[in-house]
């Protein structure tokens, strides 16, 4: 559970998680955004389907995978959040969807 | 120190662990000298295909053999080497290439082999339901499949060494001489000898052959592989489209390994490949066509195992052709992991007992006399 | 700011591996040597960690980050404005020599990937956090301080709810400070320095004594210690909770404690980054005293590998301003292995570098005897998972070592553990430590995984829009 600190200011935007709408900050990364969103985990494991969240948020662990419009296996702490973007929980072994 | 054996087996390899294990299962003594440690090179980082299907015809009767200790590899090695038999699969993409297939499955017919089975675009739909909608059929060979390659060679050598098998590993092979009646293996932990040798070097095998007075024209070539993250199952069989240079096998923990046939280049002396990833992005594009589910597969490891081709695509097996006690067991152009265990019985008898009934003849390294060029690297 | 792989120069001088303080600092001075240099950063924009959203902060009061953190915003202006390159979400996936001489680099933006040459390849992809793998560490509520840190940077986000922050080393005081400055309680520091550290720093104290990091660092720490309930003398922690952490329990003097948390967060130092070196086949030693694997580097940065150097934090624990120094360093060597300048020239150049850099070293050896971590923090037990990626636990790790895995590349084949998308990031090290603790051997000897590239995943897509070549159709096995 993150919290905004009161002066840090930055134009929102609006995106989506599991369906659901949420707002970030433009200079969010997606997992900034998800953690400021209250998510409490952005995936479940391949392995075990242990639910995990972003844990070093900088693009070494790999915990925080989601989909992002459609593409799995993104880590969301190396992407900037966009208006109108579609994150997904990303659940055990990707569902590999099809490229356009 | 010198450490006298039977017979010294140089290489660590499936093939060379398999044999040092038969001759031990024979009571023989056998020393096995390995450069780095069993299962290091290609034996250990192939794709692990256990396959009797589109083999050379020279090498059937000896997969079909194979086979058979596969399917009875945990009683052979106290292991079962992750061996599952989910069939193999090559697919035809057009009719003129099911024609080819089709004369090819009436030849081994003829020659009295069944493992191969022509099937039409429904059966191949039946069994690669994720195969694109244009493939008129191909060939099965139910009974094929596929086993952990580096689990397996480890197998080997762990009962081999249960059963008494010496074996040494970093020890480099510096040279060999005749001394009288025995063999001399100069190392870099000493010498060994014995009477009978095994060379089963793998990549390096063609020194071996060289210093034993049977040049060969071996070429050191590095076969890629990829592998994906792990994406929900939808492939059974391990599938071959031979012209369009792709593997694939998916993994009971939903890994799918991407092979075909591109090459890395290979530093044999340095044990190093370096990936060609303009050739595996051509791996890619074929994926993205002929399977579409795989589209957002993530790649998560591209590698490359050392190993050994002969011109003609067939292995060397068999007695030198100019130097007494010396057996030669290589150039498995790599297609030999299917072939350790039966190749490694087959090897054990014949230095044992001098002959073996399987036909080993096309293999014979004589077929190489005369033609030698500097291809070797 | 290259955004698109179109965009990106087919070949260049020198290929910079990360934007931090090192690569900033390298990518100005390549420049002002006449260089073509290119700086490729996965993140969004320049500064690396430590200087993480150092041209467009979020947060406005300057005090509340400290002025270290500011200290960047010279060095990222320098390079941004000098004739260096920099691509933002630029993913280097693999590092390898050309036939001839030079370099082939795979790199991924947006989705789509290329391969670029460079005439030599900087490494300057920084540090990581080691791991700390205690129970529960991988629920979700758990994170390193270095991640909320990020998050505090980059995005003006603190942790609301209970907080405890437990480990040791400089980077735990540096966080609560900023978290103090910002408003945040925090229920309890857990400090788990082991007691005994002192006897083995007090050699460098002196050396401290007059090092940067003095006053810096006890002002932190005194002014932590005044507002937080400090806890030492930690000999375990454990995080609790089903779906997420919900407390932590620590031992101290044998009795167990829990205090209930939304968050916690862990750290006990960071290591350097080193699946770049390591794929690409550069010599690595084991550094005793960090407790970790760095790459054989010269004092001009250049690896046992010809055209690849190595500065900043991935070539050893020394601090930001000790990496622009280093960059600045290995930037000189490489312009003079490239003929744009001469030895002399070179040698006169990096004098000023290296004086800056020695007094940035001093006091290093005083922190890294003082915030060695424990045994019992770094070589976990039972169920306790060490590959986080595939979830294999200590007693598996453990109880394979005697069916041949004698080392982690061993280990890999046994229990997929280093086979996950980190790539043993997160796993290596203590896999190694684990397997050295079982068979009685040093670290050194039991070796770290043999990486390969790609060194992140690609995706079949990214990999399938590569510009076909003619060179693609030769030569194939028939397996």
């Amino acid at each position: 559970m993150f919290r905004r600190l009161p002066d840090a200011t930055g134009d929102t935007v609006a995106f989506t998680i599991d369906g659901k709408r949420a707002q970030a900050y433009a200079s969010d990364t997606v997992a900034a955004a998800l953690l400021w969103a209250g998510v409490d985990h952005c995936r479940t494991t391949p392995v075990s389907g242990a639910k995990r969240a972003p844990y070093c948020m900088m693009g070494v662990c790999f915990e925080c995978l989601v989909t992002i419009d459609g593409v799995g296996n993104r880590q969301a702490c190396l992407i900037p959040v966009r208006d109108g973007m579609r994150v997904e929980t990303q659940r055990g072994a990707r569902a590999i969807a099809e490229e356009s | 120190m010198t450490e006298t054996a039977d017979v010294i087996v140089i290489g660590g390899g499936i093939h060379g662990c398999s044999t040092a294990l038969h001759l031990a299962m024979r009571g023989i003594r056998a020393t096995l000298l390995e450069k780095d440690y069993p299962g290091r090179h290609s034996s250990g980082v192939n794709a692990g295909g256990v396959r009797q299907l589109a083999r050379h015809i020279a090498e059937v009767p000896i997969s079909v053999f194979s086979m058979a200790l596969w399917e009875r590899i945990t009683e052979l090695v106290d292991d079962d080497c992750g061996f599952a038999s989910q069939g193999q699969v090559l697919v035809a993409e057009g009719n003129q290439e099911l024609d080819e297939f089709r004369k090819r499955v009436d030849e081994l017919k003829l020659h009295g082999f069944t493992h191969e089975e022509l099937i039409d675009r429904d059966e191949l739909k039946r069994l690669v339901p994720a195969v694109a909608d244009h493939c008129p059929g191909g060939i099965v060979s139910r009974r094929d499949g596929a086993a952990d390659p580096f689990r397996t060679t480890q197998a080997f050598r762990r009962k081999a060494v249960s059963l008494g098998v010496q074996v040494h590993e970093g020890v480099m092979v510096a040279g060999l001489r005749r001394k009288g009646a025995v063999w001399c293996v100069e190392t870099s932990a000493g010498t060994f000898e014995a009477p009978k040798i095994v060379n089963a070097a793998g990549a390096w095998a063609d020194r071996i052959a060289a210093a034993v007075g049977d040049p060969v024209p071996l070429e050191v070539v590095a076969p890629m592989l990829m592998i994906t993250g792990r994406v929900p199952h939808f492939i059974d069989p391990v599938v071959i489209l031979r012209s369009r240079k792709l593997s694939f096998k998916q993994f009971a923990n939903g890994t799918v390994m991407i092979g075909g046939g591109h090459l890395a280049r290979a530093y044999r002396d340095e044990n190093r490949s370096e990936i060609d990833w303009h050739k595996l992005a051509d791996s890619a594009k074929t994926v993205w066509e002929l399977f579409p589910v795989m589209r957002g597969a993530t790649i998560v490891r591209a590698w490359a195992g050392i190993e050994a081709r002969m011109p003609d695509d067939i292995p060397v097996i068999g007695p030198s052709a100019s130097s007494e006690g010396v057996y030669h067991q290589f150039g498995f152009s790599a297609h030999g992991f299917q072939l350790g265990p039966g190749v490694g019985g087959l090897m054990a008898e014949l230095v044992a007992t001098g002959a073996t009934n399987l036909p080993i003849a096309p293999f014979h390294i004589d077929r190489f006399a005369g033609s030698l060029d500097s291809r070797v690297s | 700011m290259i955004r698109d792989v179109e965009a990106l120069p087919a070949q260049v001088d020198l290929a910079i591996v990360g934007a931090g303080p090192a690569g900033l600092a390298a990518a100005a001075m390549a420049a002002s040597l006449g260089l073509s240099a290119l700086m490729l950063d996965e993140n969004p924009d320049v500064g690396g960690q430590i200087y993480r959203a150092i041209a467009a902060n979020p947060v406005k009061d300057r005090a509340l980050l400290g002025e270290d953190y500011w200290r960047g915003e010279a060095l990222a202006k320098e390079a941004v404005s000098s004739s260096a390159q920099h691509a933002a979400g630029a993913v280097v996936w693999s590092v390898s020599p050309l036939e001839t001489s030079g370099y082939e680099i795979g790199v991924s933006i947006a989705g789509r990937s290329r391969i670029i040459a460079a005439r030599e390849v900087m490494l300057a992809t920084g540090a990581l956090e080691r791991p700390f793998p205690i129970p529960g560490w991988t629920l979700p509520g758990v994170m390193s301080c270095g991640g909320a840190q990020t998050a505090l940077k980059a995005s003006g986000l603190v942790p609301g709810g209970r907080l405890v922050i437990a480990g040791c080393g400089p980077l735990l005081w540096l966080i609560a400070s900023q978290y103090l400055n910002a408003g945040v309680s925090i229920e309890a520091i857990l400090d788990t320095t082991p007691r005994t550290n002192w006897l083995s720093a007090l050699p460098h104290l002196p050396a401290f004594l007059i090092s940067p990091y003095l006053a810096k660092g006890l002002k932190l720490m005194l002014a932590v210690r005044q507002k937080v309930r400090v806890i030492a003398g930690i000999e375990a922690v454990r995080a609790e909770g089903t779906d997420k952490v919900e407390a932590v329990a620590y031992t101290k003097s044998g009795s167990e404690r829990r205090i209930a948390v939304d968050t916690l967060l862990l750290h006990q130092g960071v290591v350097p980054n080193i699946n770049l070196s390591n794929a690409i086949g550069c010599r690595h030693i084991w550094d005793d005293m960090q407790l970790t694997w760095k790459p054989e580097t010269d004092s001009w940065g250049a690896t046992s590998v010809a055209g690849i150097t190595v500065a900043g934090d991935g070539a050893g624990i020394a601090g930001a301003e000790a990496a622009a120094e280093r960059g600045r360093i290995a930037a000189l060597g490489v312009a003079q292995r490239l003929g744009k300048i001469d030895v002399p020239a070179r040698d006169r150049k990096a004098v000023a570098a290296r004086t800056a850099h020695a007094r940035f070293e001093r006091g290093r050896l005083f922190l890294d005897a003082m915030y060695r971590p424990a045994k019992v923090f770094r070589i976990p037990q039972g169920d306790t998972i060490v590959c986080r990626c595939e979830e294999v636990t200590a007693e598996r790790i453990r109880a394979t070592v005697p069916l041949g895995a004698t080392g982690p590349n061993q280990m890999k084949s046994f229990l997929r553990s280093g086979m996950g998308p980190c790539q043993g990031r997160l796993c290596g090290l203590t896999v190694a430590e684990l397997i050295a603790d079982v068979r009685g051997v040093p670290v050194r000897e039991v070796g770290y995984y043999r990486l390969r590239p790609p060194i992140k995943p690609i995706t079949l897509g990214e990999l399938a829009s590569m510009p076909k070549t003619e060179a693609s159709e030769k030569t194939v096995v028939r397996v």
